[in-house]
């Protein structure tokens, strides 16, 4: 026999510890073979080409970024990914400093093309094993095991993909030891502490897979799915607790695997985000998406501006007001010594008063003076702070204009007012400059007016109008900053219409010539604020969920239909010279034989439900619960990781294929033994295929 | 041995007489069914009833169906049905002639109907089935189709239009009776089917949306149809093959065309029917008694009815869809140029050209993309800063001299005399703009818009240029050799020297290009309708002209097309940034409505919304249901003892509810991953499940009442439930009503508003 025996467990538990202590270990070399082939297969030679292939041109950023701590954003995925491959680059000492900007780009000697990508090529061999054992857990034999592994080995679209600085190979080892280590614990017989472990590495891997990659999820579901009919069917078993223990195993059973595989994973999702948020603490190229609180609370950056601010609003204060929207781009209200034309291009007329706008640059015209009707314009000691429902003026700082909306249509959105610097033309056009301060997040009234904290409605006393960014831009005369309108049918809570404070300071100055000096000099004084980890946690996972990115056709994009024919590939590197390239593509022949595998076996099922239905019984009861348990976790498995892609939008690629493209191959050694063990069983008795099989000839001799 | 006889037994007798037997077996009114009874003789009831998994619960059901008919019962259900029906209409028709203008979507949708009336083309997102039987209505009741229907808030004054809101009035009507007979099939409670049914009836949203002359009462007219015949159906388990049943089948089928006839949400109608057919199906299959021979009759007739006459039904609707209209309108240029040739009145029509695409041909290009433009060019520059300041290349969606291109080899100038040579699949040629004598060219500068492609401009003069005026035909799915033919062939351009397709992005130039659509050299060479273009207008005169009557499609190459259309229309209707707008999850909690009528305080105003005290009762009905249910397949699983009514209400939660449950969740849920704008009004279907869940929920919650009540404190929270819920829901019409049959004056922000203190959110806009 050239394989030994499945379980690489010691054999007896330390129960009870007696002297001499002994400790026998059972090996099974067929897992250390097909370990070492893994190994062999995705380490060899894994520091060529010292070039950035593919990809990594991607995550390479995030890892320079990771080891300088600087914070950014990343929609295509949760933060463990880039911890990990982060986690390579601080094994090498790399220091970060290297340009990410092109595929094919040599790497220069600071960076450890080596020990970047170890941990992807590590977690792509740990699958080989991982596949072989998976099998064995489905109760399929040794043989069919190590086909399966031997099959995954020589894929070789996994090889490339495991050889460099990405991600899929990560991904695909959390979902194969999700997978074991939950049919481990459901196989395990008794209630040790041991099948215990396996659910909570279940529930671990579930989060880690989903922390890598959203698409997890799918995988998590499945197994979810598979958990709950397994404690239904424990629910269901009556022989299980008696009346005057009612439930109590049950129960336990229940809340335990609750904990376990929802509970927990949930908090090690929250954890991974804690990780990131705490790791990058500086402010990067990225801080302009989040809100003014969430860049204070970064070093440098906003923080350096805004540390030291005064924190209740006063009237007198000189502020930035920053949109609460992102879209189409964060900005500030602004406003310049231009004004709106008299004539729009469309032949409409204008006010022709001082154009006001929303502009994304820091700029000295940002500046805003927060005034009491008819009153002076510095702040009074002690400081008299708005709140909640008190009326003002809004003074532009180097124009003295004071903001306005009047009943004139807005140059690009006419069915709302236009916004204005207001200049006395004497045209029968009064000054409408009074506007109310309606605070969205008070938690009393009265509140008070907090710098960056307090996100503030702007509405107009004489029309009710909301001060809002319309989304477009204006045109040259505009100098394409953003307009922004008066909104009379504002309704609910939208982003658009809510400003913030950003950066505050009191004023001191009487003239305006002053006045100008100190608008352009910065701000200080000290006060300390933070956000708690929940409340970042959720504004990030809102804007990585929600940031979108622009349709980019890609050069080797392709459509979910290419993948299962293999249609298509990527070429991932070329040497400019020597035109050396590397390709991802599959293995036809794997990939026509998993296909095939995909079609015998749904005929198979459906042929054996149906007849079974009829209460014909082709296979033993057993066998078919075997069957259906491998169908699940194979043939589901391999739905819920590619069907999905149908439904998006994104631009898709090859390797997005990959974790569906495993439990397909899984399913090839799978429908081969049934089709040895239970079809082919047929033959000797018709006397085609005599000799073939001497398993099955065993009973006749 | 015993057991052959018993499957004779089975299959001679009726139904009538096997449950008698029963009868006799049990020695009591028998709560078995009898494939069960059959197979588990020695079972006792009790056992059964303890055992609580479906077929028992099939027993108890069986049971029901002789008991609840009682002469008394039906009398008393059939005047209550005559009270639903008389309320639903009372409360739909009223008032049905206000506002006398044009209101909201009317202004599509009555357009529509006098397009029929008229006989113009036209093109829509939805199947024709609503609109035209909306101008179907309009025809009979005197309606000439001449009013414009320009935009919402003109006036009707002479034009004829009670008929066609009568008629979806009408149509609206008959849901709150349909939803009560579907509730009392499955729940066998009228109690339950008459919550439901008030809670439709006095649901304000439902009155509006039938009111008006709109797609969504026909829709819920089929949608409700198809879900009561296929409860009726269901019924009908036990006499298979009986007129009823073949009855309640074809009229489940025919609803189900006419739902997806109406729109496509339709579908989701299909899918729930089909899924109950699925289930049903696999019982059958699971019953030994039935032989396979009879399975297949069971499966055969339902493939007739359920799949080939609804299929045949829809293809017909549009068959008449495209007899009707026969005249060129407003949707010509929707289509691709070998269906507009159909078209009474469009240049197309009986027109003739030669076939096979020829050098030295006048040709206009159009691009197969929706509403693609004709290749185009004019005297004008790129600006200053825009690639090269070469000529624009456009498209242009109008017909124009300025589409007229030449077709020439690479290098000919003269003309040559006799027959000219035909271009083929892999030819080189270069294109000649007609008017300004500028090749089609393209070069290494990225385009205006599309900043990955290449630009394409006009260059050159007299046909002199250079090797970057030249481009490859290629037919799509065609071979070397292959000729170009007019009208039918996909062709694409290759350019020779770059390797790019000449491609239509869809983005509108600026001022500078007329606001034409930008035209780019794509580097990308997927086949898609950018990159693809035919032939349209083919001037030669050395060749013989054959008339396009022969290139004319088919009846099934209209339908697949009409469908392409459609279904790219429907994904191209993308929400605007900047707009709010409708978010699924806002529409359960009736967050914010839709203006039908009127904005200020001068108008007269119509405001769709649901009845928020019905809406919201419906909410919390969802939640009461999931925790009900959780309980009772709990207690069943576990094996708790219940007794028989507790186990009928069991199987009225699990297999009635469900399957309502399943009707919401299957016309809700898609919505979340429709990348299309989304409105209010599209939640209405799923309404009418939730609704008549809730008339379930709570009538079976009330009835539990016993649960943690005794008997006579039971019995009054039972009375006193049921009062207060129909008291709540009369009230709430009551305060609520002047959102469906008109406000004037104040906003309800203002104390003298006939709303004041109804607007409980923020944003509802009264």
């Amino acid at each position: 026999e050239t394989y030994g025996h499945p379980r690489l467990l010691f054999d007896s538990m330390l129960t009870s510890i007696k002297l001499p202590i002994v400790i026998r270990a059972e090996i099974n070399l067929v897992l250390v073979v097909v370990t070492a082939l893994g190994l062999l297969s995705r380490l060899y030679g894994i520091n060529f080409p010292k070039a950035v292939v593919f990809d990594e041109v991607y995550y390479g950023q995030f890892v320079s970024l990771y080891t300088k701590q600087v914070f950014f954003i990343d929609e295509s995925g949760p933060p463990l990914g880039h911890m990990i491959l982060a986690f390579g680059a601080y094994l090498g000492g790399f220091d970060g400093n290297f340009i990410w900007n092109r595929i094919g780009a040599e790497y220069s000697s600071n960076v450890p093309v080596w020990s970047l990508r170890l941990i992807p090529a590590l977690a792509g061999s740990l699958c080989v094993p991982l596949c072989y054992l998976l099998v064995v857990e489905l109760g399929y034999s040794h043989l069919t095991a190590l086909g399966a592994a031997l099959l995954f080995l020589m894929e070789n679209s996994l090889i490339v993909q495991s050889r460099f600085m990405l991600l899929e190979s990560v991904l695909i080892f959390f979902l194969l030891l999700a997978v074991v280590s939950y049919l481990r614990f459901h196989n395990a017989q008794s209630d040790s502490p041991v099948r215990l472990a396996w659910l909570v590495l279940t529930g671990v891997t579930c989060a880690c897979a989903v922390g890598v990659k959203y698409m997890g999820l799918f995988t998590y579901f499945l197994l979810l799915g598979l958990a709950a009919v397994h404690t239904w069917q424990l629910i269901g078993d009556r022989a299980l607790s008696n009346v005057s223990s009612l439930g109590s195993v049950v129960l336990m059973q229940v809340v335990s695997r609750f904990l376990a595989l929802v509970v927990l994973p949930l908090l090690l999702y929250l954890g991974f985000f804690y990780v990131h948020l705490t790791l990058l603490y500086r402010s990067g190229p990225h801080d302009q998406m989040m809100s003014s609180a969430f860049q204070a609370s970064l070093e440098g950056g906003l923080a350096r501006i805004t540390q030291g601010q005064p924190l209740e609003v006063a009237y007198g204060s000189q502020v930035t007001l920053r949109s609460v929207s992102s879209k189409p781009m964060p900005c500030w209200l602004h406003s310049h010594k231009a004004n709106y034309p008299i004539r729009y291009e469309n032949g409409r007329g204008s006010s022709h008063q001082q154009q006001v706008t929303c502009y994304p640059f820091k700029d000295v015209n940002n500046w805003w003076i927060i005034k009491d009707p008819g009153r002076y314009l510095v702040v009074s000691s002690p400081p008299r702070p708005v709140r909640h429902g008190d009326v003002v003026q809004l003074l532009h700082g180097m124009t003295s204009r004071l903001l306005n909306t009047h009943d004139v249509a807005a140059p690009m959105s006419p069915h709302a007012q236009e916004v204005s610097g207001y200049i006395d033309f004497n045209v029968s056009m009064p000054a409408q400059n009074l506007w109310k301060v309606d605070i969205a997040n008070r938690e009393a009234e009265q509140e008070v007016w907090k710098t960056i904290l307090s996100e503030v409605r702007l509405i107009h006393i004489n029309t009710s109008a909301v001060l809002k960014l319309s989304g477009s831009s204006l045109p040259e005369w505009g100098y394409r900053q953003l307009e922004v309108v008066g909104d009379k049918i504002y309704k609910g809570y939208q982003p658009s219409g809510v400003w913030n404070v950003e950066e505050h300071r009191y004023g001191t100055s009487q003239e305006q010539r002053e006045r100008e000096l100190e608008l352009h000099s910065p701000t200080h004084i000290d006060i300390n604020r933070n956000l708690t980890f929940i409340a970042k946690f959720l504004e990030l996972q809102w804007k990585m969920l929600t940031v979108k990115h622009e349709d980019s056709e890609h050069k080797y994009s392709s459509s979910p239909l290419e993948w299962i024919t293999m249609n298509t590939n990527i070429a991932y590197w070329l040497h400019p010279a020597s035109n050396a390239q590397i390709h991802l593509i599959g293995n036809f022949v794997t990939w026509t034989l998993a296909n095939l595998a995909l079609a015998v076996y749904v005929l198979l099922f459906l042929s054996y439900l149906l007849r079974r239905r009829r209460k014909i019984e082709d296979i033993p009861e057993a066998t078919w619960c075997q069957l259906l348990q491998a169908g699940v976790v194979c043939a589901g498995g391999w739905a819920v990781n590619y069907l999905p892609f149908f439904m998006m939008e994104k631009t898709l690629f090859l390797y997005h294929y990959l974790p569906a493209l495993t439990f397909q191959i899984l399913l090839i050694p799978v429908v081969l033994e049934h089709l040895h063990t239970h079809m082919l069983r047929w033959v000797p008795m018709t006397r085609l295929g005599l000799g073939l099989n001497p398993v099955t000839l065993l009973p006749f001799s | 041995m015993a057991k052959k006889e018993c499957v004779a037994q089975y299959k001679d007798e009726s139904s009538m007489l096997r449950s008698r037997r029963d009868k006799m077996n049990t020695g009591e009114q028998s709560p078995v069914s009898t494939h069960h009874e059959s197979t588990q003789e020695e079972n006792t009831e009790d056992d059964r009833l303890s055992e609580g998994d479906s077929q028992s619960l099939n027993g108890t059901s069986a049971q029901h169906d002789q008991g609840i008919y009682s002469p008394n019962n039906e009398a008393q259900s059939t005047v209550f049905f005559l009270l639903v029906v008389l309320l639903s209409f009372s409360t739909r028709l009223y008032k049905i002639m206000e506002p006398p203008h044009v209101c909201w979507d009317e202004t599509h949708f009555g357009k529509m109907g006098s397009y029929y009336i008229n006989r113009t083309f036209f093109f829509d997102v939805h199947p024709p089935l609503g609109k035209m039987l909306i101008g179907l209505a309009g025809y009979m009741t005197g309606y000439d189709g001449t009013y414009p229907f320009l935009k919402p808030g003109d006036k009707y004054e002479h034009h004829n239009y009670w008929g066609m809101r009568g008629f979806c009035a009408s149509l609206g009507s008959c849901l709150p009776p349909f939803a009560y007979l579907t509730v009392l099939e499955l729940s066998q409670s009228l109690t339950a089917a008459l919550i439901t049914a008030a809670v439709l009836a006095f649901d304000t949203g439902c009155i509006t949306i039938s009111q008006y002359i709109l797609l969504d009462p026909i829709l819920m007219f089929f949608i409700m149809g198809a879900v009561l015949s296929m409860v009726k159906f269901n019924r009908q388990r036990y006499r298979p093959f009986s007129a009823p049943w073949w009855f309640w089948l074809v009229l489940t089928g025919v609803n189900l065309s006419g739902a997806l006839g109406v729109k496509f949400v339709g579908l989701f109608v299909i899918l729930l029917v089909g899924l109950n057919t699925a289930r049903d199906l696999w019982s059958l299959l699971g019953d030994l008694h039935l032989s396979l021979m009879d399975f297949g009759k069971h499966l055969l007739s339902r493939v007739f009815g359920l799949i080939l006459l609804p299929l045949f039904l829809y293809v017909t609707i549009f068959a008449v869809h495209f007899v009707v209209l026969n005249k060129s309108g407003p949707g010509d240029g929707f289509f691709s140029s070998a269906f507009q040739s159909r078209l009474i009145g469009n240049n197309l029509h009986n027109a003739s050209m030669p076939e096979y695409l020829a050098y030295g041909s006048v040709i206009t290009v159009k691009n197969l993309r929706i509403a693609g433009g004709y290749l185009h060019s004019h005297w004008h520059l790129y600006p200053e800063g825009v690639g090269a300041k070469q000529q624009q290349v456009t498209a242009y969606l109008h017909k124009d001299y300025n589409n007229m291109w030449l077709v020439h080899r690479p290098n000919d100038s003269d003309a040559q005399s006799g027959e000219p040579d035909l271009v083929r699949h892999g030819d080189i040629i270069r294109l000649e703009h007609k008017e300004t004598t500028r090749n089609l060219h393209s070069h290494l500068h990225e385009a205006p818009l599309t900043k990955k492609h290449f630009q394409v401009t006009g260059y050159g003069i007299n046909g002199t240029g250079d090797p970057n005026d030249l481009w490859q035909v290629e037919v799509c799915g065609g071979q070397k050799g292959n000729l170009v033919k007019v009208l039918r062939s996909k062709v694409r351009f290759l350019h020779r020297a770059t390797g790019c397709v000449l491609y239509s992005s869809g983005k509108t130039l600026p001022k500078w290009g007329w606001e034409q659509v930008e035209v780019t050299c794509s580097p990308y060479l997927k086949e898609t309708p950018n990159s693809q273009w035919n032939i349209e207008d083919h001037i030669n005169t050395k060749l013989p002209n054959i008339s396009l009557s022969v290139l004319k499609p088919h009846f099934l190459e209209i339908l697949l097309e009409s469908h392409i259309v459609m279904i790219r229309g429907n994904s191209g209707l993308k929400p605007k940034d900047n707009e709010m707008n409708s978010k699924p999850w806002h529409w359960p909690i009736n967050y914010q409505g839709l203006r039908f009528s009127g904005v200020n305080e001068t108008e007269y105003r119509v405001y769709l919304l649901g009845n928020p005290v019905i809406w919201w009762l419906n909410l919390v009905s969802l939640g009461l249901y999931v925790v009900m249910v959780a309980a009772a397949s709990l207690a069943l699983r576990r094996g708790v003892q219940l007794d028989k009514r507790r186990i009928e209400h069991c199987r009225v939660l699990l297999e009635g509810g469900g399957l309502l449950l399943l009707g919401w969740l299957l016309h809700y849920v898609p919505f979340y991953t429709m990348g299309r704008i989304l409105y209010y009004h599209h939640y209405f279907p799923a309404m009418l499940f939730s609704s008549m869940l809730t008339g379930i929920t709570l009538d079976t919650l009330l009835q539990s009442a016993d649960l943690w009540l005794r008997p006579p404190y039971s019995h009054w929270l039972l009375r006193g439930g049921q009062a207060m819920l129909f008291l709540a829901i009369l009230d709430s019409f009551y305060m609520f009503h002047p959102l469906s049959y008109g406000m004037r004056g104040p906003l309800a922000h203002d104390p003298d508003s006939t709303m004041a203190g109804l607007k409980w959110m923020d944003s509802w806009e009264f």
